[in-house]
């Protein structure tokens, strides 16, 4: 509990578990939906804010609170099921290099450099079109996870460095334990931290690049999510004809969730790492 | 010669590595996901209500495929899209039949590169100055605000905060137009056209610019609060050097130096970034073409501009590496 304490008194810890509380609970909200989520024209079409419908009504009318509901929840689903598969791949591929070292070093660094250097996006784009079709939620987030690891399997494979140099390293294995258990037992719990502010990263750019491929219509756009919604806004020409509060639901949703990663991310990390602890202490 | 030996050389073999392994992704991904463009094509001309015959679907599909370059073996189509690669010969577009691909991009690939370029460069001397003294003043007020403006910043993606400055600065205060300049236009270089070009690159210049601004200045600040803990520059403070000339001369040029290095390995996801802005104003660039060319489904098109990147984006990196020992006169003595 002290820890907890500790964290709370970071302003930014505060704001981000404030905020992800909230969108949890809009999250939790949505099974709650008097809507259907898919369903058109289920409440008169273009309201603006009432007491009624508490965010108005969009032009193929539906409920744009209830949406956004459903929208947030799969939005966050895509970006777990990205975060985590590409965690995976990230891990094994950083630890494999960063362990092995020599050859197969340099041939996974490669690879990871030749990914990072070539605008990913595009590649992305392009077999987004072609699978259009089959990207439901599972698979845009598989899609996302294939190409995300690269940038976070550098920095696990410099931790991973760092740590082999150490004295624990030389103990351990000339005490005789499996490479598996020294890695498993040993160098995953002390690069956790470091994983977990990547995942949170990770999860911060898949939201982002999920509303790209939705712009450009390359997701499945009767799933409501923070990209579709605003996908569906600006086809409908939601800015031009005034229509705020379609438009800006899922821009300020998606704010809020973004910052609020980050926020919870970087004061995790930060009191996670033992230097910036003692700079506090200092200060006291 | 020893320069060229150790350090040039293995950079070229590494540069032209890194485009073979990108063109060959290219070739083979789609490939791997199992679709079949020429289908995919039919379907979506087929789904816009025009019927076709059993003979004219036959005819169109040899057609695409001749297009498409898959025709022949996979091998046979491998060295053919090496061909192309080659002589820049992506067939014609789809919509704007029959404009070959290449000519479109010619069109709008100066305008991503003066974006990309100017964007860039300002973002980056900005973000790393203001985060240099950011970082060497940690301790003052205004570098804490700052730094909190900076945090709000940040995590936000290039779609969604080029929707709000679009929505801010187009739609309720009109100060610029909400994109739509026109391309083809006679460019005559006078002070009219001039303006009207920084009329409607303004908004997507200042949101690449912040947002590209707000990452330099975070990764700026901690490499300078780090340096600032060094030996030489408590010594040169207790020496009574000049604060000015200490953050100008010692704490920032020597934490400009690997800030270049990680220019030359963000710049992908940076040029990606100026794609995203682009379609969000309109602006007639690649990003602009790129929408153009996936909501059309123009798959031509699309891998045009994907080789065509591949090829901007590491030369861009090459050229940095090359120049890098002229800013480092550790490396350069050697």
């Amino acid at each position: 509990m002290g820890a907890l304490r500790d964290l709370f008194k970071d302003y930014r810890f505060a704001v981000g578990f404030f905020l992800l509380s909230f969108l949890f609970f809009l999250v939790i909200a949505s099974f709650f939906s008097p809507y259907d989520p898919i369903q058109w024209l289920q409440v008169p079409r273009d309201k603006p804010p009432s007491w009624n419908h508490i965010l108005g009504t969009n032009s193929k009318g539906q409920d744009v609170f209830w949406e956004a509901t459903f929208a947030i929840r799969n939005s966050l689903i895509i970006a777990l099921i990205a975060g985590l598969i590409s965690r995976i791949i990230a891990i094994l591929v950083g630890f494999i290099a960063g362990y092995k070292g020599g050859f197969t070093d340099r041939v996974l660094m490669g690879i990871t450099d030749g990914l990072l250097v070539i605008p990913l996006f595009l590649i992305l784009v392009l077999v987004a079109m072609l699978l259009r079709e089959a990207l439901t939620l599972v698979n845009t987030g598989l899609l996302l996870a294939f190409f995300g690891w690269a940038w976070d399997a550098r920095t696990i494979r410099s931790q991973v460095l760092s740590l082999r140099e150490r004295e624990f390293t030389f103990t351990s294995v000339l005490s005789g334990n499996s490479t598996l258990s020294l890695v498993g037992k040993e160098y995953l719990p002390l690069t956790i931290p470091l994983i977990f502010s990547t995942l949170i990263n990770n999860i911060a750019w898949a939201i982002g690049m999920e509303i790209v491929l939705a712009i450009l219509g390359l997701v499945r756009l009767e799933i409501p999510t923070l990209g579709t919604t605003l996908q569906w806004a600006i086809n409908y020409q939601a800015m031009l004809l005034g229509h705020w509060w379609w438009i800006l639901t899922p821009v300020v949703l998606t704010i809020l969730l973004l910052v609020a990663l980050y926020w919870f991310s970087v004061s995790i990390s930060e009191y996670l790492d033992p230097r910036i602890r003692i700079q506090r202490i200092g200060v006291k | 010669m020893r320069f060229f030996r150790d350090y040039f050389i293995p950079r070229i073999i590494q540069y032209l590595l890194v485009i073979f392994c990108g063109i060959t992704a290219v070739f083979f991904i789609p490939r791997l996901t199992g679709q079949d463009p020429v289908l995919e094509t039919i379907a979506q001309i087929q789904s816009q209500g025009s019927s076709l015959d059993p003979t004219a679907v036959n005819s169109l599909m040899g057609t695409l495929k001749e297009l498409y370059g898959l025709e022949g073996t996979l091998f046979q189509q491998y060295i053919m899209t090496w061909k192309r690669i080659f002589t820049l010969d992506f067939g014609p577009s789809f919509f704007q039949f029959p404009t070959p691909v290449a000519d479109l991009l010619k069109t709008y690939l100066p305008w991503t590169i003066g974006l990309f370029v100017t964007s860039t460069l300002i973002s980056w001397v900005l973000g790393n100055i203001l985060g240099g003294i950011a970082g060497y003043y940690s301790r003052k007020s205004w570098s804490k605000i700052l730094d909190a403006i900076i945090m709000v910043i940040r995590p936000v993606p290039h779609y969604i905060f080029g929707i709000l400055v679009l929505i801010l600065f187009a739609y309720v205060w009109q100060l610029f137009p909400a994109g739509g300049m026109m391309l083809g236009r006679k460019t005559v270089l006078n002070l009219k056209f001039i303006m009207t070009i920084l009329r409607y690159s303004f908004l997507p210049a200042l949101t690449l610019v912040v947002l590209g601004g707000a990452s330099w200045f975070q990764q700026m600040k901690l490499l300078v609060q780090n340096v600032k803990r060094e030996d030489f520059v408590q010594y040169a403070q207790t020496g009574g050097v000049k604060e000015r000339f200490i953050i100008y001369r010692y704490v920032l040029r020597n934490a400009m130096l690997p800030q270049i290095t990680q220019l030359a390995l963000a710049l992908g996801q940076v040029f990606s970034g100026v794609l995203i802005v682009e379609m969000v104003f309109s602006y007639p660039g690649i990003g602009l073409l790129l929408y153009r060319g996936v909501t059309r489904g123009d798959y031509n098109l699309v891998m045009g501009i994907t080789v065509l990147s591949i090829l901007t984006i590491t030369t861009a990196v090459l050229i940095l590496d090359l120049i890098y020992p002229l800013f480092d006169p550790r490396i350069r003595h050697k």
